[in-house]
């Protein structure tokens, strides 16, 4: 099958201080997201993790335009996305919705639940009649599991978890082919997070969504993925199909990240072994030579600082230039 | 049947009804007395000047030759002489002056205040949203003109073009937008950081429209707190140009022109002239002031 999207050296840089601010300034870059390549193919889910500040939500909004990325952004092996003016670009953003993380601040106070998920129906499709709309806001309601006579109220009338259904809806009314999850479930209770899962799981498997689900919490992101891809500093450092990643991380940061998990055991979680990680995240205005990982990594050796590992292999890539399985000295 | 408690909380919900932020926002207003109060009292300023005429017993422009010549021995306030408020110092009825006076004032207040809510809310809605180069030139073509002092254009306008309501209301409203595209450009700034702005942009709506659609209707609860602030203001400018004596034309007439009047006269013992326009002045302020306040309170985000 083909990719429906497939992205190639995506680069996503902010410039921190203009060049014309004062005559003597030069123009500083924050490098948000360099150098990102992945192919997502439909129906599919990739999971992004990372801290924060690592270029996850930079990353998603690159891909659609909201912020200036270059590269290639290949939309069913035919548009680069990147390169199209804002009024060719529009007739795609029906195809690619997003979910937002705080639920109540991505649904605008003054709307009513009708008008906030038709919204996207209103704006690509306004040959459908109002009668039409409706009703197909409402199924749309019942299908994330709101009640369709809730439709003229307001979203500050529900809960957290009701108001993500409400922009699962607005995300899904244009009949979109990729959706992008940025952390849907971070600001949820645990329990509401299991439900919100559940449901763009199912959601997926009967629209044949592609996904991008972006969380901080591994233990999300593997029910949901089929590949997880670990970014650190806008660096892919690791990318492979769920289990394999899940079982056999090769790069340090990865393994790292994995011991951190809590295990809902207190037995087992007493017993589990961390890799403990030293020093704070880069600056990404002024990151580290090398790799960017060398400054927290157990393995850093003296290469780590003059060659900038690429992600490499096939189906699993590891950026690194000593990968291999957790060895026993780096656990405490 | 069993219901758990979250179905009985939904079923509460839906048996209430769907409550709008505007919906609250009225609810708060009415709690609040003092904001109430104000309200009457406004109701009861733009009763008088919409009504008064019907209750008065002389019209705005007749001299009345009994008490000319005599206007502190017969001029006062009576019933007998249907002179309620008594006459100015040319023997004109003050009550149907009064009351035209308080339509005057009350309309350039009201269209000082439309015209800044209009312009100011585009201009300054447009100049945030857009940002960058936009929103410099626009932001420093409003610093340029508010650094004109614009008594001294008013009254150069008045002076050119003739002393008339037309100039005044279009001199009011040159100067009112500015302050308003201020406020709503600081306001549109932080709105259009919110995730449902974002939401839009992402889904395609066309800038014109997120302006219209998500970040004016956020921007209401500020717009209506400062044009009930504003109405005030340009009662006081105007009443300020009249007090100089280039505002309305006779025998067109404004609280202000007419509290110039009785200013005038005090050293002759016709305090009525002054007292009654004063009275109606301050009743106006008070009123505006104290719903701005009320609206203020029930709109505030803080407390949504």
């Amino acid at each position: 099958m083909s990719p429906l999207l497939s992205v190639r050296d995506l680069d996503v840089k902010f410039q921190i201080t203009r060049p014309g601010d004062m005559p003597w300034t030069r123009p500083r870059y924050l490098h948000a997201v360099n150098g990102v390549d992945f192919d997502l193919e439909p129906g599919k889910t990739l999971g992004v993790v990372g801290e924060s500040g690592c270029g996850k939500s930079t990353l998603a909004r690159g891909l659609i335009q909201m912020v200036p990325a270059t590269g290639q952004v290949l939309w069913r092996g035919e548009t680069d996305l990147l390169s199209l003016s804002p009024r060719r670009m529009k007739p795609f953003r029906s195809e690619i919705q997003m979910v937002f993380q705080d639920p109540l601040a991505s649904l605008n106070p003054r709307m009513t639940l009708g008008r906030i998920i038709a919204e996207p129906l209103a704006t690509h499709r306004p040959d459908i009649s109002a009668s039409e709309r409706r009703r197909r806001v409402a199924g749309m309601m019942e299908r994330v599991g709101l009640l369709p006579q809730m439709i003229n109220r307001y979203p500050h009338e529900f809960s957290g978890g009701q108001c993500q259904r409400i922009g699962i809806a607005r995300a899904l009314i244009a009949e979109p082919k990729l959706l992008i999850c940025d952390e849907p479930v971070s600001a949820l209770d645990v329990s509401i997070q299991a439900q919100v899962v559940e449901l763009l799981k199912e959601l997926q498997r009967d629209l044949g969504l592609a996904m991008i689900f972006i969380a901080h919490d591994l233990s999300v992101v593997k029910n949901i993925s089929d590949e997880v891809m670990v970014l650190f500093l806008g660096r892919i450092m690791e990318k492979a199909p769920k289990a394999q990643l899940y079982d056999n991380p090769q790069h340090p940061y990865t393994q790292a990240l994995l011991s951190a998990v809590p295990i809902p055991d207190p037995v087992a979680e007493r017993a589990k072994r961390i890799v403990p990680m030293t020093g704070d995240m880069p600056s990404p205005m002024n990151p580290p030579s090398g790799c960017v990982f060398r400054g927290r990594c157990p393995r850093a050796q003296e290469d780590c600082a003059r060659i900038v590992p690429q992600p490499e292999g096939g189906v699993h890539r590891v950026a690194c230039l000593h990968p291999g399985p957790l060895q026993a000295g780096e656990v405490a | 049947m069993v219901m758990t408690s979250e179905q009985a909380v939904e079923a509460a919900a839906l048996a209430s009804k769907p409550r709008s932020p505007w919906a609250d926002a009225r609810r708060r207003f009415f709690r609040n007395k003092a904001a109430l109060a104000g309200l009457a009292i406004l109701v009861f300023v733009v009763g008088f000047a919409l009504f008064g005429n019907s209750l008065a017993q002389w019209s705005n422009e007749e001299l009345d030759y009994n008490v000319m010549g005599q206007i502190v021995e017969l001029g006062g306030p009576s019933f007998a002489s249907g002179h309620y408020f008594g006459t100015d110092d040319l023997g004109r009825d003050l009550f149907a002056r009064t009351v035209q006076g308080t339509q005057i004032s009350l309309a350039v207040g009201l269209v000082g205040a439309l015209i800044a809510c209009v312009v100011g809310t585009l201009y300054g809605a447009v100049a945030g949203y857009f940002g960058g180069r936009t929103d410099n030139i626009m932001m420093r073509l409003v610093d340029i003109f508010m650094a004109v002092p614009y008594m001294f254009v008013l009254i150069l306008l008045l002076v050119m073009y003739g002393r008339s309501i037309t100039i005044l209301f279009a001199g009011i409203g040159l100067i009112s937008w500015m302050e308003m595209a201020r406020i709503v450009r600081g306001q549109t700034l932080t709105i259009k950081g919110r995730e449902f702005v974002e939401a839009a942009r992402a889904t395609g709506v066309s800038a014109p429209i997120i302006i219209l659609r998500h970040i004016v209707p956020n921007l209401l609860g500020v717009i209506a707190v400062y044009a009930t602030l504003l109405v005030p203001l340009m009662i006081l400018t105007e009443s300020f140009i009249s007090f100089l004596g280039l505002g309305v034309q006779e025998p067109l007439t404004s609280l202000g022109a007419l509290i110039s009047e009785g200013a005038g006269t005090i050293a002759y013992g016709t305090t009525w002239q002054l007292g009654f326009p004063l009275l109606f002045f301050c009743l106006t302020l008070f009123g505006l002031f104290f719903v701005g306040d009320g609206l203020r309170d029930a709109l505030d985000p803080k407390d949504r």
